[in-house]
């Protein structure tokens, strides 16, 4: 009895508090997912949060008002998750007290902290959510990608266009706002340009779906000449593998989602051939990608990809806001974000439209050989008028 | 009696000092951040809902691990019924709370009356087959949610679109967030955060409430069937009674805890109330020792709070490493969980003469490992 | 129709799988009457060491390499489990019953948990035995071929995993029927005290049960790996092991020919509910079970034990 008692207080008194206060120091969020299935997307990420930190800071930190301030980078890990990032994005602004948020990396984990952000005033950045819903949560929350309802239609564009196909079968996970609006965009892209989409299925990803088999086989009944799916790079090189295992020999399209290694590193020499939209290349001439694909490499030894690109760029975006907006609160951020205007960064010229997105081109990679490919390059202007977001 | 008022200061003071350190009181001291506070606030919903499931695996001996289904039902239907049936949000404050009570109990019921139809054909079952029965139901509970979506096109093609929109709302395996958050009230000088002393106080109720239920007539009828069914049933307890009677009051404590659950969390998630969750409540049951409300007390609490702690002192990588094998040590070192059949002096029988409760089944001899 | 064939023989390869784990975890129940929760994870953990000593013998031939992965991965899996016996359970053995249980779960959690750190966070030498959180490709151990015939695929590994199924569950079967060891197991399954009389070493009994159960569970994990060539983290056991334990239950909790007939059955009730719905096809194992308990309580081959007063 005595014991159990003992043992309990401990508990309780260990888990009293601790709290340290250092001024001259802007506190930053960082949100992304280092482990879970799309690891590779957040570990990019959050070294390119740390990168663009470190740079600030040799430069003598950013200049608020009159004083220079050194900026202190509080990252967690949201792994995919809305629960988890719920919880860690209550610790970064409860606990930590931060002034601004980079991130979360995908919709539905964006869905899940934004409203915390607007609700305490904290403005938020993602660099790649890309589901139109995100931002309307409120006027604390910007991104730095583009949006799905683009991303859809180059996508439709360019499998109707430039493949040439006209029957298409979508695969998507029905539980991701991500997946299942990217794939609804792109069948009303593909719809209207005169495309017969045959098939449209789902799937409710358990703990990680490995056999997407049963799907598959009802799609390839349909008779399409291409499969779209929205799904991320491991369920994307598991579906490129059973569609051949099942005799289905037609093209492969996909989104962002597809940009990682482990796309050919799981899927061989079933994912040859493969195309996707995607943020950016790191093909791109430009002398800020190829300023920033050289500090990255390094760094980390290793090429940054779309996701990291558009960690460092949502950096940029908020470093110049809070610049200008001259004292350190969440207001003033957020009404310097919106005059945000002509903004070169990494990622594009940032400006952001009312919704608070903005206007940048995509491109559209292919896997040759066991590499990404640049194939093409698609602003808004470039796609028939009736699909134009 | 003299005990259950000194239980009653200490639990004021309790709620005084977490008040103050959380800096309500009109003295400026955050010692306890808002983090902290839904933390307390998940620790009070894990000990309702572990007595919930005290009453039937501990008292009454059966083995149900289905707690998150029940749990799952109370917090879906509070939320929808918060968010697209009333909207709470629009009622003045005093309306809200007596809606916010209304709705908890609305969701207990639900989940009571489904523990009570869940008990009725399962009783047929012992053992570890009752076990994966009401895991197979919690199961079936997460996937009906998951699937709301296809639910909704149903309710439509067949015409109830008044039907179809609140089920459409709850959003499937996209998870449900975007209800009503309660503010605090301001008195004079002081905050009181709304939340937190609902929570508080109905786990104080929870606990006062179960432990007379475990010291009635009912509560011995529970013992007994628990020790030997058939030996109960020859000195006229009626063992089905019990046992459905006490599958619905699990349901109903965990459709409560549910119901709190979504207000503290905010964002509800099929996912969250997988069968992982229940095992969550298993493990504070057994830690805390079966037949104790003590022990299920301080395992919910001190277990819930342990992996933010590691979170705080820098174990966030190893936290969920540390926790397990805390665990293992605590069953090897406590093999009849923290506190055995012991019980708080609070918590103890009520007077001398009536029994105690004692550990009336004789595990050495019977399903030994 | 050649849809339906489709399907119904990939509904049997996703059993064949599903009966490979469910054998290892029945068996450790009929013998000494645990849930082990901790099964899915050491079938995880054998799917992994099977991902690494296959990867090195691929230098030696396909054949040669699953093997020894084969060899590899149960006999690492079977010491494991002989060691957490030890550890977590055999303590237990007089203790209320529900300690073993929490345990159990307690090691499950440990395993997923410790395995899923990535390196980096690990101090040297254990750096070297985490998996980490992230996927990693299940190297080809065989030369998978494709065979067609009226429009229906299937490959190689659909014929292995069948025959593996089988194939261990009548050894398993023999080795509890017809041998010394199977006669200790079912003598300690009856009543430890009188195996003990009898002068049969119990614990000895109890450990080489878990390291065959262990060893079934690496074998299911191998066969795992090679089917899907991915294998997503240390967690993903847990859903795969929910099912084994299903199917377990669903053919009669400690029976070995129920459990391979349990997972027959959930694979292909799964694989068709999924081509309708996927979500229907998680429901559809559990709706079976609860029909099939509620009619048959002791599950389909089981006989239900009448209690004595």
């Amino acid at each position: 009895m005595m014991r159990s008692i003992a043992v309990s207080i401990l508990i309780f008194l260990l888990a009293s508090p601790a709290l340290g206060q250092q001024a001259s120091v802007i506190k930053i969020g960082g949100l992304a997912p280092t482990t879970g299935n799309v690891a590779t997307f957040g570990v990019g990420q959050r070294n390119s949060y740390e990168l663009a930190v470190e740079e600030v800071n040799k430069a003598g930190g950013l200049k608020v008002g009159a004083a220079r301030h050194r900026v202190q980078l509080i990252f967690e890990d949201e792994q995919n998750s809305p629960e988890v990032g719920a919880t860690v994005a209550r610790k970064l602004i409860n606990q930590d007290g931060v002034k601004a948020i980079l991130g979360p990396t995908n919709t539905k984990v964006c869905l899940a902290v934004g409203p915390i952000a607007q609700e305490n005033k904290v403005p938020m950045i993602t660099p790649t959510c890309t589901n139109p819903k995100v931002t309307l949560v409120g006027d604390f929350i910007y991104r730095a990608g583009f949006i799905d309802t683009f991303q859809g239609a180059v996508g439709a564009h360019f499998v109707h266009k430039t493949l040439g196909k006209r029957r298409a079968g979508v695969l998507f996970d029905n539980g991701n706002d991500y997946t299942k609006g990217l794939a609804t965009y792109f069948r009303d892209a593909f719809e209207k340009l005169g495309g017969k989409v045959v098939a449209f299925e789902s799937f409710t990803d358990e703990e990680k779906t490995v056999d997407f088999r049963a799907q598959l086989i009802r799609i390839k009944a349909t008779n399409p000449d291409v499969l779209y799916t929205s799904d991320y790079y491991g369920a994307a090189a598991l579906m490129a593998k059973q569609a051949k295992e099942i005799g289905m020999n037609v093209s492969l399209m996909g989104g962002d989602g597809f940009d990682s290694p482990d796309l050919m590193r799981i899927g061989g020499k079933d994912v040859e051939g493969v195309h996707f939209t995607n943020f950016y290349s790191q093909d791109d001439p430009s002398p800020e990608v190829q300023r920033f694909v050289k500090a990255y490499r390094a760094k980390y030894k290793d090429t940054p990809d779309a996701y990291a690109a558009q960690g460092y760029g949502g950096a940029q975006i908020l470093f110049d806001a809070i610049q200008r907006a001259g004292k350190m609160d969440g207001p003033a951020i957020r009404d310097a974000l919106a005059k945000t205007k002509g903004l070169r960064t990494v990622v594009g010229v940032i400006t952001f439209d009312q919704n608070r997105n903005p206007t940048k081109p995509a491109v559209i990679l292919q896997i040759k050989d066991g590499k990404q490919h640049f194939v093409t390059r698609v602003a808004p202007q470039d796609l028939p008028a009736n699909i134009r977001p | 009696m003299r005990r259950g008022g000194t239980a009653l200061i200490g639990a004021g003071a309790l709620y005084g000092v977490i008040l103050f350190s959380h800096g309500d009181l009109g003295v400026d001291v955050h010692w306890i951040t808002d983090y902290y506070l839904q933390v307390l606030m998940l620790a009070g919903i894990n000990i309702i809902v572990t007595i919930g499931l005290n009453l039937i695996n501990g008292f009454t001996g059966q083995f149900s691990i289905g707690q998150a289904g029940f749990m799952a039902i109370g917090a879906y239907l509070t939320a929808m019924l918060a968010k697209l049936v009333i909207p709470l949000e629009t009622l003045p404050l005093a309306y809200q709370l007596s809606a916010f009570l209304a709705l908890l109990l609305i969701a207990g019921s639900a989940a009571g009356a489904v523990g009570y139809l869940i008990g009725l054909p399962s009783l047929r079952l012992k053992g570890d087959y009752l076990a994966i029965v009401t895991l197979a139901f919690g199961e079936v509970v997460r996937s009906v949610i998951r699937s709301s979506d296809e639910t909704a096109a149903t309710l439509r093609s067949w015409g109830l679109s008044g039907l179809a929109g609140p089920i459409e709302g709850i959003g499937g395996p996209r998870g449900f967030g975007g209800f009503p958050k309660f503010d605090s009230l301001a008195v004079g000088g002081w905050t009181i955060p709304i939340l937190f002393t609902l929570v508080f106080v109905l786990t104080a109720v929870t606990v006062v409430v179960a432990r007379n239920i475990v010291y009635s007539s009912y509560g011995r009828a529970c013992l007994s069937v628990r020790g030997n069914e058939i030996a109960a049933e020859v000195v006229g307890v009626d063992s089905t009674r019990v046992k459905v009677l006490a599958f619905a009051l699990s349901g109903f404590l965990a459709g409560v805890g549910g119901g709190l659950f979504a207000f503290v969390i905010r964002f509800l998630h099929p996912d969250n109330f997988s069968f992982l969750k229940s095992i969550d409540y298993l493990i504070f049951l057994y830690a805390g020792g079966i037949a104790s409300l003590s022990g299920s007390i301080i395992s919910a609490g001190s277990l819930t709070v342990l992996p933010e702690f590691l979170r705080v002192v820098g174990f966030e990588q190893w936290r969920l490493v540390v926790y397990p094998l805390l665990l293992i040590g605590l069953m090897l070192w406590w093999p009849s969980g923290l506190m055995g059949n012991r019980e708080f002096p609070f918590l103890a029988a009520p007077e001398k003469g009536l029994p105690e409760v004692t550990d009336v089944t004789d595990h050495k001899s019977q399903h030994v490992l | 129709m050649s849809v339906f064939v489709q399907q119904l023989i990939n509904g049997l390869q996703r059993g064949s799988i599903y009966a490979l784990i469910a054998l290892g975890f029945t068996m450790v129940y009929g013998i000494i009457e645990l849930i082990n929760f901790a099964h899915g994870d050491m079938f995880m953990f054998g799917a992994y060491v099977a991902a690494f000593a296959g990867g090195a013998f691929l230098a030696q031939g396909y054949w040669a390499a699953f093997f020894g992965a084969l060899l590899v991965s149960m006999v690492v899996t079977g010491l494991l489990g002989v060691l957490i016996e030890r550890v977590a359970y055999r303590p237990l053995r007089y203790e209320p019953r529900f300690s073993a249980l929490t345990t159990a779960m307690g090691v499950s959690l440990f395993l997923e948990n410790f395995f899923a750190l990535p390196s980096q966070a690990v101090p040297f030498p254990l750096n070297h035995v985490v998996f980490g959180p992230n996927y990693i490709r299940f190297p080809a151990l065989l030369e998978v071929r494709t065979y067609s015939a009226g429009g229906i695929y299937f490959t190689t590994l659909h014929i292995l995993d069948f025959v593996l199924a089988i194939l261990l569950m009548l050894l398993l079967v023999y080795v509890i029927h017809y041998t010394l060891l199977g006669k200790a197991m079912r003598a300690v399954a009856f009543s430890k005290d009188g195996a003990k009389l009898m002068g049969i070493n119990v614990d000895w009994t109890i450990a080489a049960t878990f390291a065959i159960g262990s060893g079934l569970g690496a074998a299911s994990g191998l066969m795992y790996g090679m089917t899907y060539g991915i294998l997503a983290s240390p967690y993903f056991g847990i859903f795969p092991g929910l099912q084994a334990f299903i199917a377990a239950v669903l053919g009669g909790i400690g029976i070995i020919p129920g459990a391979v007939l349990g997972g027959f059955l959930m694979g292909v009730s799964e694989t068709f509910a999924t081509s309708i719905n996927s979500n229907l096809g998680y429901m559809i194992s559990f709706l079976i079970l609860i029909v099939v308990l509620l009619v048959k309580p002791a599950g389909l081959l089981g006989r239900l034990r009448r209690d004595k007063v």
